[in-house]
């Protein structure tokens, strides 16, 4: 099935999502649409899937031109999509999921889920899914449900199929596995559009390369264009991809962690048993994909969460069971991983959120009045240090973007001193400008000699910053190993292997090819 | 409901660690020590008759004539017994098993019975009616729940239901006594539901207000309305407004001659009869059929049924309108079959117990249906208890179907998970 995008624009208001953007995908193609956060690609895949009406400009399917007043309709003309955050109902069976909006009834409406399940084991064996019908989703893990999401499609014979950010959720493993699936399916005649900011795995799947900025296209690559040709068209200027960062000079060990259990409600252990140290002017960071317990780690040092058993110490202070403000006066500056709901009061100003965490005390207060007028020169000097973009300091922060918003929130807690800095998915939808910024100062602040704990499924930004790695999985290290160490072995690791088994096993492997 | 749990290695891994929760096994032991001073120590000195069956049915059952002392020591040192057994189980680190809370329970309601009809001025007690007229009574909260789960597994809390009823029982009033039908005054009250209905579902999903909000002004508004109706225009000729005739009692033959049971499901009112139809369609349409389906799919994860081409709202506003016939009907129990005529404000709140028994009964329909039982069954028993002449004060009595209520919803009989996307609007995009 051929599939054209010609002149689509799509406007919220004033805003411009999608300008003018014109895309051909052939049949048997993989598409691959490279962009940064917030370029326009979602938007325009959701003007594909008919969630969103276009403002100007027609979609055809083999020459035709087509509207889709709804996903309904572009599922008839063989589009299908893979949504960045899966569209399954998690307390559903895989056979319910795979029938909503598909059901075969037999008389009086009454479902025939037996037929369901006949098409799901017959797509899970022909690609090798390895998916149960009857299995409940929420229980499965996030690879199977992405593929559950993939068989969606498939049952309802989609041609072309659209996977919007697919691998940010996966191991590196499960990543492979789903680009050999792609090969699969593409070699089957169905075309993919693969949606993604990674540029090493658009490089590896991609037939054609579109890059799409500030809902423009600003130009079509072939897959055997070197990386930073790529990353410079994605973001407009040259950028340096790699951070000049000057070698770890760890002093005295004034972090400890030991033993340390998270249980949830239910008494699964989230964190189970982590022991590890981060010395002064180091930066040990926490890789692993999300949901291995990375959250509550972060959160348990923070006095976030109940039932924590074990010891953290900060200069051979107990932070364990004292109140979050208590830490927070200890000196520890926390980015969370959720800075819109986490790390900023949306609808406060810019200027009030740079000061959250020291609103009551000097020179921010007197007695029970706070000082506006410090507070603004306070807000003044930090949109300029950090070169926030905002229209006025009494802006509300929900209105910046996302990296001038992790802006303001790392502001805020480098505004004093520290003893010890965690952040939580540092650049996680942030600009690849504003990343380079962030780095930056990440890497002055343990120059300074702060321990720096950061947390990060992105393998790119953890081999950027860190000078030890520390691997989790299922709650558990998988091992502490140094900043060298190869991406295979990483990948191995956040798969559940420990460190020993994952060097032998890679050095084994490299052995094999030679 | 699903009870897979392959999803957590660490569970019997480390069961030492497990996060214990204490909240039953307490409530077990300090139930079983009331049991212990009340039913055992405090036992009256005579023995109880638990009449079972009407000296004029077809099968007449001896009379149950328990001993008063023994069974209350007997039914307390069991419940002790059973409360040790789930400290046990929590300290294990496993959770209290559902059938020791299930006999607990039965257990302690036997023993209370025994205690507080022995100590009444006559031990003597018609079972049979007790359990009929908690079924009775039950038929409202039955309608009003299951009104409730139509509605919030599509994902639009329905705390309309008070109106619900209300105006329901207002209309099928008015209807019956002008056509002088009763049969008219049910189909009056399936409209009526409708139009609160239809106000909560515009309301609430066109113009995205919030839910809890618009369905507490429906209830203040029919209160109102039905009020000042009822004192300027009913009151005043009530031969014309206000005197229904009544839904004919249909037994079926030999089927209500069955000894307790009898006349609890074939000696029913038409309201009656759809009452258990209601519970049963609803069941079935709800886990089995495509309607069922995507009414989950929307009250759970909306994006993801919107995704697949199913239409959120239509589907949300088309069960909100089914739900307002349900409730409606059940607001004919009020006048056409409990009493013959129409009173200001005469749900009394039943509504938010129905409420209530939905929660209890964790938004399925046979779960709603048992907990609104249980409510009907405490309402009766205080009723028949204040008849007897008991030593408990006749205002807690009254106070016991609230209590029970409290309790349930508190989820100390197991953990309740609502639909996941009930309360939230669905706003496209």
């Amino acid at each position: 099935m051929k599939l054209e995008l010609k002149g689509i624009t799509k406007r919220f208001g004033s805003l411009v999502a999608n300008d003018h953007i014109d895309l051909v995908v052939e049949p048997g193609q993989v598409h691959s649409l490279l962009g940064e956060n917030g370029a326009g690609k979602s938007t325009l895949m959701n003007v594909l899937y008919g969630l969103y009406q276009p403002t100007e400009g027609t979609i055809l399917v083999n020459d035709k031109p087509v509207t889709f007043s709804g996903p309904g309709e572009a599922m008839a003309s063989g589009i299908g999509m893979v949504h960045q955050h899966f569209m399954l109902v998690p307390v559903f069976t895989v056979a319910e999921n795979v029938a909503l909006g598909n059901e075969s009834v037999g008389a009086g409406g009454i479902l025939n889920l037996a037929e369901t399940r006949t098409r799901i084991r017959q797509i899970s064996d022909q690609y090798g899914f390895d998916v149960d019908p009857d299995a409940i989703v929420e229980d499965l893990p996030v690879g199977v449900q992405q593929r559950v999401e993939i068989i969606k499609a498939l049952v309802r014979d989609a041609e072309v199929l659209i996977l919007d950010e697919p691998t940010a959720v996966l191991t590196p493993k499960e990543t492979d596995e789903l680009l050999g699936i792609m090969g699969q399916l593409k070699a089957d005649g169905k075309s993919i559009v693969f949606i993604s900011h990674k540029l090493r795995e658009v490089k590896a799947v991609s037939d054609v390369i579109t890059v799409i900025r500030r809902g423009k296209v600003v130009g079509t690559a072939e897959p055997g264009a070197s990386t930073t040709e790529l990353a410079s068209l994605m973001v407009g200027r040259s950028v340096s991809l790699t951070l000049q960062k000057a070698p770890a000079a760890p002093g005295e060990v004034t972090f400890k962690v030991r033993d340390l259990t998270v249980r949830a409600a239910n008494g699964q252990h989230v964190v189970d048993g982590l022991s590890f140290d981060i010395a002064q002017g180091e930066i040990l960071a926490i890789a692993g994909v999300q949901g291995n317990g990375q959250t509550e780690l972060t959160e348990a040092i923070m006095g976030l969460q109940e039932h924590v058993s074990g010891s953290i110490t900060l200069d051979g202070e107990e932070l364990l069971g004292r109140s979050v403000r208590d830490v927070i006066k200890e000196g520890v500056g926390f980015v969370p991983e959720d800075r819109s709901v986490e790390g900023l009061v949306g609808t406060f100003s810019v200027a009030e959120n740079l000061i959250l965490n020291r609103y009551d005390e000097a020179p921010f207060a007197r007695g029970l009045s706070m000082r506006p007028a410090v507070i603004e020169k306070n807000a003044q000097e930090k949109i300029a240090e950090y070169d926030v973009r905002t229209q006025s300091a009494a802006a509300a922060a929900g209105t910046l973007s996302g990296g001038n918003q992790q802006k303001v929130v790392m502001a805020r807690e480098f505004s004093r001193p520290l003893k010890l800095f965690i952040a939580s998915q540092p650049t996680r939808g942030v600009d690849v400008g504003s990343i380079e910024f962030l780095h930056k100062r990440i890497v002055a602040e343990r120059d300074g000699g702060t321990p720096v704990m950061i947390v990060s499924t992105e393998l790119d930004e953890v081999l950027e910053l860190a000078d030890r790695i520390a691997v989790l999985y299922r709650g558990r290290l998988m091992g502490i190993v140094p900043a060298d160490t190869s991406r295979d072995v990483l990948g191995l690791m956040m798969a559940g292997m420990h460190a020993d088994e994952a060097l032998a096993q890679a050095t084994e492997l490299q052995g094999g090819d030679q | 409901m699903s009870t897979v749990t392959t999803a957590a290695p660490d569970r019997s891994a480390a069961p030492a660690g497990a996060v214990r929760s204490w909240k039953t096994p307490i409530l077990l032991a300090v139930l079983a020590l009331v049991a212990l001073l009340v039913f055992g120590a405090g036992a009256p000195r005579n023995n109880v008759t638990f009449r079972l069956s009407d000296p004029n049915d077809a099968i007449v059952l001896p009379d149950l004539v328990l001993p008063a002392v023994a069974t209350g020591w007997l039914t307390a040192v069991v419940l002790a017994a059973l409360a040790v057994l789930a400290v046990l189980a929590v300290r294990r680190g496993a959770a209290v098993p559902v059938w020791l809370v299930a006999v607990f329970a039965v257990l302690f309601l036997i023993g209370f019975l025994t205690w507080v009809v022995g100590s009444a001025n006559n031990p003597n007690v018609a079972l049979y009616g007790l359990l009929a007229g908690s079924v009775t009574l039950a038929v409202p909260l039955i309608f009003g729940s299951l009104s409730g789960v139509l509605s919030e597994r599509s994902g639009v809390v329905n705390i309309a239901i008070e109106g619900q009823l209300l105006f329901g029982a207002f209309a099928a009033a008015v209807a019956a006594s002008v056509s002088g039908s009763a049969i008219v005054g049910l189909f009056a009250a399936a409209l009526a539901g409708v139009i609160v209905s239809f106000l909560l579902a515009v309301f609430s999903i066109r113009y995205i207000v919030n839910q809890v909000i618009v369905g507490v002004v429906l209830n203040v508004l029919v209160s109102g309305l039905t009020g000042f109706l009822f004192s300027s225009v009913l009151s005043k000729d009530a031969e014309m407004w206000n005197s229904p005739p009544r839904l004919p009692v249909l037994s079926i033959p030999v089927l209500s001659e069955i000894p307790i049971l009898g006349p609890i499901l074939f000696e029913q009112t038409i309201v009656g009869y759809l009452m258990y139809i209601a519970v049963a369609v609803v069941y079935v349409a709800l886990f089995r059929s495509r309607w069922g389906l995507r009414t989950r799919a929307v009250g759970e994860h909306p994006k993801a049924a919107d995704t697949l081409g199913v239409n959120v709202n239509r589907m949300r506003f088309m069960n909100v309108l089914l739900a307002g016939v349900v409730a409606g009907v059940g607001g004919s129990f009020f006048t056409l079959v409990s009493v013959s005529g129409f009173g200001r404000d005469m749900t009394a709140g039943q509504g938010y117990i129905a409420l209530a028994a939905l929660i209890f009964g964790r938004w399925n329909p046979i779960g709603a249906f048992f907990a609104a039982l249980l409510f009907g069954f405490a309402t009766n028993l205080s009723n028949v208890l204040s008849l007897l002449g008991t030593p408990v004060p006749d205002q807690f009595l009254r106070m016991l179907p609230y209590v029970v209520t409290v309790f349930a919803v508190a989820g100390l009989v197991g953990r309740s998970r609502a639909p996941g996307a009930s309360g939230i609007p669905y706003v496209k995009g």
